[in-house]
């Protein structure tokens, strides 16, 4: 194996040195750690740092995915069967890849308020080129032209932005609005196409086979193991240490059952005894290939990593020699590709396509991602939390939906928990730059006593959560992260006791 | 590195002119840095300093003068010009990613690959040597975001990086400006280490004390002029502070 600097071979510029095997061995105990060493105890520590410095990830929407669902699941008799739960997903699948979609641009600290009408946009150009009444093309010719509208979208993003500087917020909002004007010219006013290609509907409607959806977490486990084998395979083969392997079980463990449960109970008849519906939705496993590509190209190839740097830091990247314009350039033709698969999923379950289709989805798009735990701030977030974020958005939408509220209801909620979750974003940011790795100190008797007082009553919660995060910024001290979740905490509560007084207050209404 | 080497400056700076519209910032400048040896730039604010830095790393071209690098004359027109030469900068606003970890921001955009994805081990590994070798010992994991790090573990880790690019010239502007006692005294140390590696250093600096532990050479610069070029044991402080605020000046190359 090669390396560049040891002991022995001090001179820069000399051609990578080979070292045998007991050289390796000799130099093992001077390497810097990585924070890889340990037993499973000492990687659940390490974990639970990283949470408490504010690398919170998607766990926060975890959380509130959980509390969401057991509350819908007490407030209606609809919410927790096995026909719902089919039903969130084809309600989210859209939600999920526009999520995905803007996390790309997000990254970047970028914005493209233009995804959902880009959605719009290229699904009027599918349904008027591949209508029967109309140009009647092939249904995957129509939907590769619509396609490269949404990529030539997404380039012409790039260039205003990239090339001509403006920022990404203006262009898109430009096209936010040309762009339903140009759908409006495609379908024509008042007009509205039904999607009538059994293969397009057949994404949202059918249903995979039972066995297929057990071959497909099969197949997951199977490429989860063999990539960490592969990982694993290269850093013991440059002598760094490996994460114990108990760690590779467990995560492939929780995949297995979780997996399980869900494919389970999809497997289950929701339909009627006369018309049996099973299986995993077509939707899932397109959704999952992508979302595995996405993640592979963001975590394992150039592409991905520079992305972060920019995002991070642009000017650390362009130094670096990273041609910046390229990059980001890709990503709003990426952003806007994927926009247009959205849209196709979103076609196939509304079964139609009229002028206004797409219009409001972008907002929900970037909430999805943001609820998630990817930063507007550029450089933090992945794919998966998008998904996660658009999971608990749609749950919002769904569980409201069952309770029979107004529909105000719901975009009032969501717009609450996209301004939480900013919050949050917004605070960890601060925590990240400003304090150092270990606060030292006494830990701030607020803090505790707000978070503890949060589980009990929301005000006090915020209340004694926001004095001691200003104190702390004034006069230091540990227990940031505790006031910030007591913060957080009451706030939801508060958000929960709103949809249950107003449920209150409208079932006593009729 | 081979004493031989030691004689022949690895960069050489000749009559370099350099102007904004009417004002002439560097006014015939001449400059030397040998590998293995530290050499510091002083001079007061504005005397150009910075202008003879961005010149040298490609960023800001000179209008005149030569460039002589490993005896050889070369044009150092883009940073990549640069970058090719081994020529690399630590600017004084690290350009570090902060959302990534050690190890990622030492391979930016020099990332291993191996069919197509990173080899994460191979390149823990490289980071890790580099650090050790240059006795960095206040860093905890090489896994470590860089949102973490001190001023001076930051400034370890953009060395460290400029040190794994097998750069022969390292310039640092200002390295220990934003840092306290301990930190300076971590900095300076790695300085010494990198020019041990047979590195060419030049350092940019406002504090004497610093130049006087850490440098070999001593250049001044005075209002885009070379007033001064001396050897660190031969001189004093008196003298360098002399130099820099134009109340003494020294014979051209008179310790080169
Ligand atoms: N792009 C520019 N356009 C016009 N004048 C410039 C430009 N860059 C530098 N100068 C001028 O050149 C002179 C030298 O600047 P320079 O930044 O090189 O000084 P310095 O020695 O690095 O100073 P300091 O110690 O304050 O960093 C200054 O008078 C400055 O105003
Ligand atoms: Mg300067």
């Amino acid at each position: 194996m090669s390396v560049t600097h040891t002991p022995e071979t001090p001179e820069p510029g000399t051609p990578a040195a080979t070292l045998d095997t007991t050289a390796i061995a000799a130099t093992d105990s001077d390497l810097i750690g990585s924070g890889q060493e340990g037993g499973i105890v000492d990687q659940a520590r390490a974990y639970l740092s990283r949470l408490r410095g504010g690398e919170m990830g998607a766990l926060p929407a975890i959380a509130g995915f959980i509390v969401l669902v057991v509350l819908f699941s007490f407030l209606s008799p609809f919410f927790f069967t096995e026909r719902n739960f089919a039903n969130l997903l084809t309600q989210a699948a859209s939600l999920v890849m526009l999520g995905m979609a803007l996390t790309f641009v997000i990254l970047l600290g970028e914005i493209d308020l233009s995804a959902g009408v880009t959605a719009g946009v290229t699904m009027a150009v599918f349904v008027v080129l591949s209508d029967p009444g109309g140009a009647h093309l092939n249904w995957i010719i129509a939907f590769l032209i619509a396609l490269a509208s949404g990529l030539a979208i997404g380039t012409f993003i790039g260039f205003f932005r990239s090339r001509i500087g403006i920022p990404s917020f203006v262009v898109t909002l430009g096209l936010f609005l040309g762009l339903q004007g140009a759908q409006l010219i495609i379908i024509g006013p008042g007009g509205l196409y039904r999607i009538q290609e059994p293969a397009v509907l057949a994404i949202q409607n059918n249903n995979m086979p039972v066995w297929m959806g057990w071959v497909m977490l099969l197949i997951i486990l199977a490429i989860s193991f063999a990539t960490s084998m592969v990982d694993r395979t290269r850093r013991t083969r440059a002598g760094v240490p490996n994460r114990t392997i108990a760690l590779m079980w467990v995560r492939l463990g929780v995949i297995a059952v979780l997996g399980a449960v869900v494919i389970f109970a999809l497997s289950q008849n929701r339909g009627t005894a006369f018309l049996a519906v099973t299986g995993v939705p077509i939707v899932v496993p397109i959704t999952l290939v992508i979302l595995w590509i996405g993640t592979f190209v963001l975590d394992r190839t150039k592409y991905g990593r520079w992305l972060y740097a920019i995002g991070g830091n642009e000017e650390a990247a362009r130094r670096a020699g990273i041609k910046v314009i390229g990059i980001r350039w890709i990503a709003f033709v990426v952003c806007s590709g994927l926009a247009v698969i959205s849209g196709l999923f979103a076609a196939s379950q509304v079964g139609s396509v009229d002028a206004a289709f797409g219009r409001n989805d972008v907002l929900n798009g970037v909430a999805a991602a943001v609820v998630g735990g990817v930063s507007l701030f550029g450089g933090r977030g992945r794919l998966m939390h998008a998904a996660v974020g658009a999971l608990v958005i749609s749950v919002i939408t769904n569980g409201l939906g069952l309770l029979n509220l107004p529909s105000g209801v719901n975009l009032l909620v969501t717009g609450g928990v996209l301004i939480l979750a900013a919050s949050v974003d917004a605070l960890s940011r601060v925590r990240g730059t400003k304090a150092v790795e270990h606060p030292t100190g006494p830990f701030n008797v607020f803090a505790i006593v707000g978070f503890v007082l949060s589980f009990v009553t929301a005000i006090g919660g915020i209340v004694l959560g926001a004095i001691a995060v200003f104190q702390i910024r004034e006069h230091g001290g540990r227990g940031r992260g505790l006031a910030i979740w007591a913060v957080a905490i009451g706030i939801i509560e508060l958000l929960i006791a709103l949809v249950i007084a107003v449920t209150a207050v409208l079932r006593a209404q009729g | 590195m081979a004493e031989s080497s030691e004689l022949r400056p690895l960069i050489e700076l000749v009559d370099v002119k350099k102007g904004f519209g009417p004002v002439s910032v560097l006014k015939g400048v001449a400059l030397k840095a040998y590998p293995g040896k530290v050499t510091a730039l002083v001079g007061d604010n504005g005397a150009g300093k910075s202008t003879l830095i961005k010149g040298l790393a490609g960023v800001q071209p000179y209008d005149e003068g030569q460039i002589i690098f490993d005896g050889e004359p070369v044009t150092l027109h883009t940073p990549r010009d640069a970058s090719a030469l081994g020529i690399e900068v630590v600017y004084q606003d690290l350009a570090l990613a902060d959302n990534l970890d050690i190890v990622q921001n030492m391979f930016l955009g020099r990332e291993e690959t191996e069919l197509l994805t990173f080899d994460e081990g191979r390149m823990e590994r490289e980071a890790s040597e580099t650090l050790r070798s240059l006795s960095v010992r206040t860093v905890k994991s090489v896994r470590q975001k860089v949102s973490s790090l001190s001023g001076g573990q930051r400034q370890t880790v953009a060395i460290a990086r400029s040190v794994l690019k097998k750069a022969r010239l390292v310039i640092l502007d200002e390295p220990t400006a934003a840092l306290g006692v301990a930190q300076t005294e971590q900095v300076l140390n790695l300085v010494r280490r990198l020019a041990e590696q047979g590195v060419a250093v030049i350092i940019i600096s406002h504090n004497l004390a610093d130049v006087f532990e850490v440098a070999d050479y001593i250049s001044v610069l005075y209002l885009g002029q070379m007033v001064a070029e001396v050897e660190t044991a031969k001189t004093t402080r008196d003298d360098v502070v002399g130099y820099i605020t134009g109340a003494k000046t020294q014979a051209r190359g008179a310790a080169a």
